[in-house]
């Protein structure tokens, strides 16, 4: 693999209120090569915080990837993947949508409002690692992210 | 890896005019767990009425996903890629950029336009191979395609 001889880490906001999924992500992300900081936020209000550095994040610096669970409290997934892609300045950041649907018309809605990529979670333990390994392998080490 | 339950195979549009990349392109794809055809242009234009099922493509299906080259002859492909992202039938298909250039307007300017991903082809001959098993990886067989 190409070495990215990073200046600085690569930002992940993880967007997902599950806390049994959170864990085995942040480990995944932990033993990258690619050195990385995975922020993590519950719900769909929290992340659009997040993203516009408001409130409890006022100077957070932007993410280069945002994983976007759809089903989420508060605000909803598909809801802030919209606002996301609509916005001049956020709209540039790659956003895979990891979510337990599988549902033909949220795969096609997320990719009309320009989703990244869709990735369903699997149920299996092991074949979830291998997904979150897959994830970090392509967009951390082959993928250029956009410079902010 | 989860398996793809496809009935039908992935159809993969190639843009791309270096007839070396994709021969490598054309192997690894052919080594792929998942069902999938690989159809290839080797220019902007071309891809294009691929796209819209023109001239000699009226029978051409629908990619699953499309691997753009920016430098093309004819019509340039980030003139393609605006096109297709701006296409109501078309944007929903995943266009992974896969490109010489590492300049960062051309990295910023694709996902701007709503590319999917940018790759810069490394130039060393097992990398490359790599980047492309990583992309079979990813696109055919993590993520759901429309």
């Amino acid at each position: 693999m190409q070495t990215k001889v990073a200046a600085k880490p690569i930002e992940i906001l993880l967007v997902e209120d599950s806390e049994g999924d959170v864990g085995l992500i942040e480990e995944v992300f932990e033993e990258a090569k690619i050195r990385n900081n995975l922020h993590v936020v519950e719900d769909g209000e929290e992340a659009i915080l997040f993203l516009r550095g408001e409130k409890q994040f006022s100077g957070i610096s932007r993410p280069d990837i945002i994983l976007l669970d759809l089903n989420l409290p508060k605000k909803d997934g598909r809801e802030v993947l919209e606002e996301i892609k609509e916005d001049d300045e956020l709209k540039n950041i790659p956003v895979v949508v990891l979510t337990t649907s599988k549902a033909e018309e949220d795969i096609l809605k997320s990719y009309n409002l320009h989703a990244n990529a869709y990735v369903t979670k699997p149920v299996d333990f092991d074949q979830f690692i291998r997904v979150i390994k897959s994830i970090e392998d392509f967009w951390l080490e082959v993928v250029k992210l956009p410079s902010k | 890896m989860e398996t793809r339950m496809t009935s039908k195979p992935v159809d993969i549009l190639l843009v791309e005019d270096n007839k070396g990349d994709v021969g490598l392109i054309e192997e690894v794809f052919e080594s792929s767990k998942v069902r999938n055809k690989l159809y290839v242009v080797e220019d902007g234009e071309e891809a294009v009425l691929f796209l819209l099922r023109k001239g000699q493509f009226s029978d051409a299906p629908r990619p699953g996903i499309i691997l753009l080259d920016l430098n093309l002859p004819k019509k340039d492909g980030r003139e393609v890629l605006g096109e297709i992202k701006e296409d109501k039938d078309l944007k929903n298909i995943p266009v992974v950029v896969l490109t010489t250039s590492r300049a960062e307007e051309d990295v910023l300017e694709s996902y701007n336009r709503h590319a999917n991903a940018y790759i810069t082809k490394p130039v060393d001959f097992d990398q490359f191979i790599k980047v492309i098993k990583s992309i079979e990886n990813f696109w055919l067989e993590v993520v759901n395609l429309s």
